[in-house]
């Protein structure tokens, strides 16, 4: 558990970040460094330099305006899961980051890290992608926003440019009657999602579903979105056996990751239950 | 006795352990010391054509790089436990392997330099030309016609054939039954993860031509010999072995490896400076000794009201790419010898192969064969309770050897006439069910089954053999243990009264510190605090055998007292003379020498260790100061037991395995410190649980260890636990005299095959008989789907 050599540089502000970015070839951003360190210490990774953005003070912190909530990169997880505002008004998020990782590496690992890692076992991408959240970037041509569902492109790769830094995440906050759920399967070695189902149901006065979203972390290379099932519920009465029949008609995953503990179909049978337990979970919360 | 022994006193040497004050091996920093990295090898199977070192020794910080080589005049290392026919192909590693390697992670080349980072940065610079052979890595496998051959010695890869028991008549027992059940199960292989990780410091004195090896082991004083006397070829004199604190060993750091010759020999070649190496946790899974992996078959035949009346079991043992320092005695002596149980079973018969395949050494680990031993009867028995319709319990209770047969010997023949020492079976059963609530227990079960949930109730009721020592046992009649097997304690009572107690075993997590001083104390009518116990240094401790098995309190222990009941005989000399009383009329209670009878003019221990440490007015004939010697070898084994139980409740949509409640029932014979045994029993059982539902060491087929990271390999975690309830029950051991029976390893032996039980119950209306370990939820809930209604 040695590290290969490296150049260490800490960024004092986004615009020296990206100066910075610009001027070391492969270089590579420290936040929480809870997943480059240990892969830099098996030497998985050996990144020449990193440009340490721990301390950039204005992109930490849980903002609202206007129906939206902006999370800063840096905002670690246990902030993101005990954020008043997020608990309130954007609860998926908050349960999502409760359950990342343990205790520890929730206190310092960041949302901006883990999404921009995009390990598809991770437990915030399905939820921001269920949120139909945005991503924001800053480059040196400026700043841009992607949507979530553009931007984790395959397994540990995202549309973030190599010169750019995540400088937050936008999520919209609920509204009538709405409700969330986050349920995960955890890898027992890991602790990583094996299956983790995020869930949000809107329900109309009179009980009929508005809108739904339910995507998955775990299963697949990237969050896998399950629309066909969301599709199917708008408009019903949200009964157990309406739910399970939707799951149950419209759930299907292609291209599964599987492991020595859990295969990939294996992995598709779980999102089933999860995907029912998680939906019925949000429609009580509505 | 007195009021020390059976206090659950917090352990004397936690709070040094918990505020980071405690020197472990890698907070060992010596002048001048340079850091080594070894290459290992990226191949499972493989020629070792050559090796180019030059590049590596260029490069920044570097001070020297080794191959196996610069240490061809070191002897392979030995193989201590020779068991059951294992002849003239006792294949073991060399500090670094020379010709060839059999398994992914053996040594071949070492970077020593001035940094662990500027060594570690050098490896990828040594240039290794392999020769890549096909490779095996499953036991039984490596047996079959046209499987690559590891080693020209061992033909179709078999190290040994051993068996135990009657085969005839276990044969006649099978064809006469009612019933017989046969069941292949796995034993899977195990990481066994200490949090220390091993290391070694290898210090050479070119002047006094002698060595000093600081090194993560169990047994010191066992590293020495072999090292000296086996490896290096010179007297033990010549070095000086000792364990620092150890963070943990679960057994895997009894054995010697290859490190530890490899940082004094590197010393001696860079004239003497202090040469550390620490693995990596990726070196510990690939190149520390591994547990259990075991194909088993059995058969178990029984009348239809339950009596069992045999067991035929064939066992391929997995014993790596080569032999670890005692892996044939694990899966023979320690194991065959066990399948009886807790039970009467009038016919045994066993027979093991062990085998090499292309896989890291497989050795001891905590239970090491027991647990092995334990699962299968327990697994057993339940199948032979499922397939006659009866409770599992009732099966247990018919087959118990009754309280009144003991000494029992089983016709498993444990060897040389040993014999179960004591035990009193239903007495833990019974207790453990009038503890669970077991009537109400199935009722609920019921009720859930009704309600579409799955509940389950598993049940192990185990015997362990522990204390291993008698040197009759193991030294004789083949069973190929090359030494004895005894204990060592000197006891001293120091002018201030303050008493050293020195033993040969070597405490890494266990509290031998604590206990040991519980019993001197205790004899002694003195303080805890008042006792120091010293350990785990060649120099300054009497040679012993160190940790394992059980065995530090059994017979570590009793040497300890031995040795204070003698320096008592003595004490009542010296007080008696202070008296001016004959030596006849004196007695000792509570700390104090008197005439008996007259309590109220006494001498204390304390004021006789002063006159006798003065010595100027001593009876005559007497030698100055306390202090005795003991070298003890028990005269069996002890053997703990009792029942365990757990409870489950399986989620049948997505395979996941919750276990409810845990309640162990152990009879330790009589306890020295209650709280430490229930720490013991404690991390036994998760470990076992961990066996049973999560850990499972994966090669693929060209030997790659899938499993190789903390990342992979699934520890048990705190929160998959409920909070082990604990009780017990007392059956003093008639072997020593204090009755102990051992506790380290019984929760390990004990478990598994409880949480097993338990799913395979919770399983039982979709017909399930048996799931091989790990219980991963895939597992379970191909089970519950393969029958074809889907669990629904």
């Amino acid at each position: 558990m040695y590290p290969a050599k490296f150049d260490y540089y800490r960024a004092s502000s986004v615009q020296e970040a990206i100066q910075l970015l610009q001027e070391h070839e492969d270089a590579k951003l420290l936040a929480g460094g809870h997943s480059l360190i240990p892969a830099m210490k098996l030497r998985l990774a050996q990144p020449p330099a990193l440009i340490d953005i721990g301390r950039i003070a204005e992109l930490r912190g849980v903002t609202q305006d206007n129906g939206s909530i902006k999370v800063g990169a840096l905002t670690v997880h246990a902030d993101v899961a005990a954020s008043d505002v997020l608990q309130s008004q954007c609860p998926l998020l908050a349960e999502a980051a409760s359950n990342v990782g343990d205790r520890q590496v929730r206190h310092k690992g960041t949302i901006g890290g883990n999404l921009a890692h995009a390990d598809p076992a991770s437990d915030l991408p399905a939820a921001v992608l269920a949120l139909g959240g945005t991503i924001h970037l800053l480059g040196p041509g400026g700043s841009r926003q992607v949507a979530a569902a553009d931007f984790f492109l395959d397994l540990l790769a995202t549309d973030l440019h190599e010169d750019e830094v995540l400088t937050a995440i936008e999520v919209p906050a609920i509204s009538g009657k709405t409700g969330t759920a986050y349920l995960k399967f955890e890898h027992p070695a890991s602790g990583y999602a094996l299956c983790g189902a995020a869930a949000v149901v809107s329900l109309n006065d009179d009980g009929t579903c508005a809108g739904a979203s339910l995507c998955f972390n775990g299963v697949t290379a990237t969050p896998h979105n399950a629309s066909a099932v969301a599709a199917a519920l708008v408009g019903k009465t949200l009964d157990d056996a309406t739910i399970d029949q939707a799951v149950n008609a419209n759930l299907s995953i292609a291209d599964p990751m599987g492991d020595m503990y859990a295969s990939g179909p294996y992995r598709v049978e779980v999102a089933k239950t999860y995907a029912k337990r998680a939906l019925k979970a949000a429609r009580d919360r509505a | 006795m007195g009021k020390a022994i059976g206090q659950a006193i917090k352990r004397k040497e936690d709070p040094r352990l918990i505020t980071g004050q405690a020197k472990y091996l890698d907070d060992i920093q010596l002048p001048g010391m340079v850091y080594a990295a070894v290459l290992r090898s990226p191949y499972a199977h493989a020629n070792i054509k050559s090796i180019d070192t030059s590049e590596a020794e260029s490069q920044p910080g570097v001070v020297g790089v080794f191959t196996g080589k610069d240490f061809a005049d070191l002897n392979p290392l030995p193989c201590a436990w020779q068991a059951g026919g294992v002849n003239n192909n006792a294949n073991t590693p060399r500090t670094l392997e020379i010709d060839k390697v059999t398994f992914t992670g053996a040594g071949v080349a070492v970077v020593v330099a001035e940094s662990r980072y500027a060594a570690e940065d050098a490896l990828q610079y040594i240039h290794v030309d392999y020769e890549v052979l096909p490779t095996v890595v499953d036991a039984k496998k490596a047996t079959e016609p046209g499987a690559p051959q590891l080693h020209e010695n061992a033909p179709n890869n078999i190290c040994m054939e051993w068996t135990c028991g009657d085969e005839a008549g276990t044969d006649k027992a099978l064809g006469e039954a009612d019933v017989v059940v046969k069941q292949a199960i796995r034993n899977q292989r195990l990481l066994p993860t200490p949090m220390d990780s091993r290391g070694a410091i290898g210090i050479y004195s070119p002047v006094s031509e002698d060595y000093t090896v600081y090194m993560t082991s169990q047994c010191p004083h066992i590293m020495r010999l072999l090292m000296t006397a086996f490896v290096f070829g010179m007297p033990e004199s010549k070095m000086r072995c000792i364990s620092p604190h150890v963070g943990g060993g679960f057994g895997t750091k009894i054995f010697l490896y290859p490190e530890y010759c490899m940082v004094a020999a590197v010393s001696k070649k860079l004239g003497g400076l202090p040469v550390k190496w620490m693995e990596t946790r990726r070196e510990n899974y690939v190149a520390t000794s591994h547990g259990r992996d075991h194909v088993t078959e059995f058969e178990v035949a029984a009348k239809s009201d339950g009596t069992i009346t045999g067991l035929k079991v064939e066992t391929y043992a997995n014993l790596g790419g080569i032999l670890s320092t005692i892996a044939p005695g694990i899966p023979t002596t320690l194991y065959g010898r066990m399948l009886s149980g807790v039970y009467k079973i009038p016919n045994i018969y066993c027979k093991v192969y062990g085998t090499y395949t292309n896989t890291g050494m497989v050795d001891a680990y905590r239970g090491a064969g027991r647990p092995e031993a334990s699962y299968l009867v327990e697994r057993a028995v339940d199948l032979v309770a499922q397939e006659l319709g009866m409770d599992p319990t009732e099966v247990r209770r018919k087959n118990f050897i009754p309280p009144e047969a003991f000494p029992y010997a089983p016709a498993s023949n444990i060897l040389n006439g040993l014999k179960y020492d004591s035990g009193n079976y239903a007495g833990a059963l019974d207790k453990a069910l009038e503890l669970i609530d077991y009537k109400n227990l199935r009722k609920e079960q019921e009720e859930a089954r009704k309600a579409g949930r799955l509940m389950g109730i598993g049940f192990s009721s185990y015997v362990e053999i522990c204390g291993v020592a008698p040197s009759a046992w193991v030294g004789l009649n083949g069973e190929g243990w090359g030494a004895g097997l005894w204990e060592s304690a000197n006891v001293r009572v120091h002018l201030t009264g303050q008493v050293v107690v020195t033993t040969g075993s070597q405490p890494h997590g266990q509290g031998h510190e604590t206990t040991m001083a519980q019993i001197a104390a205790d004899l002694l009518g003195m303080d805890v605090a008042d006792v120091r116990v010293e350990h785990s240094d060649t120099l300054g401790t009497p040679f012993g055998y160190g940790t394992y098995g059980s065995r530090s309190a059994t017979v570590g222990g009793t040497a300890i007292y031995n040795s204070v009941q003698k320096i008592i005989e003595k004490a009542k000399k010296i007080g008696a003379h202070m008296l001016e009383a004959a030596p006849e009329d004196v007695t000792f209670e509570d700390g104090k020498v008197f005439v008996k009878g007259s309590p109220d003019k006494a001498k204390t221990i304390q004021e006789v260790a002063l006159a006798a440490a003065v010595a100027y007015d001593l009876p005559a004939g007497t030698e100055p100061f306390l202090d005795d010697t003991t070298y003890y070898d028990p005269p069996n084994c002890t053997y703990p037991f009792g029942t365990h139980v757990c409870i489950v409740e399986v989620d049948k949509d997505s395979g996941h395995v919750q276990i409810k409640r845990y309640l162990a029932v152990d009879d330790v014979g009589k306890k020295i410190n209650p709280l430490i045994v229930d720490g013991q029993i404690h991390g036994g059982v998760v470990q076992g649980v961990g066996q049973a539902l999560w850990e499972g060491a994966m090669y693929d087929d060209n030997g790659q260890l899938v499993s190789g990271s903390l990342m992979d390999y699934a520890l048990p975690k705190a929160h998959y636990l409920p909070m082990i309830e604990t009780d017990s029950t007392e059956t003093p051991s008639p072997v020593n005299p204090m009755g102990i029976k051992g506790a380290g390893e019984a929760g390990t032996i004990a478990s598994a095959q409880a949480v097993v039980n338990a799913v395979v119950d919770a399983l039982a209306p979709y017909g399930i008989k048996h799931i091989d370990m790990p219980l991963t939820p895939q597992k379970v809930w191909e089970a519950i789907h393969s029958n074809g209604n889907g669990g629904n």
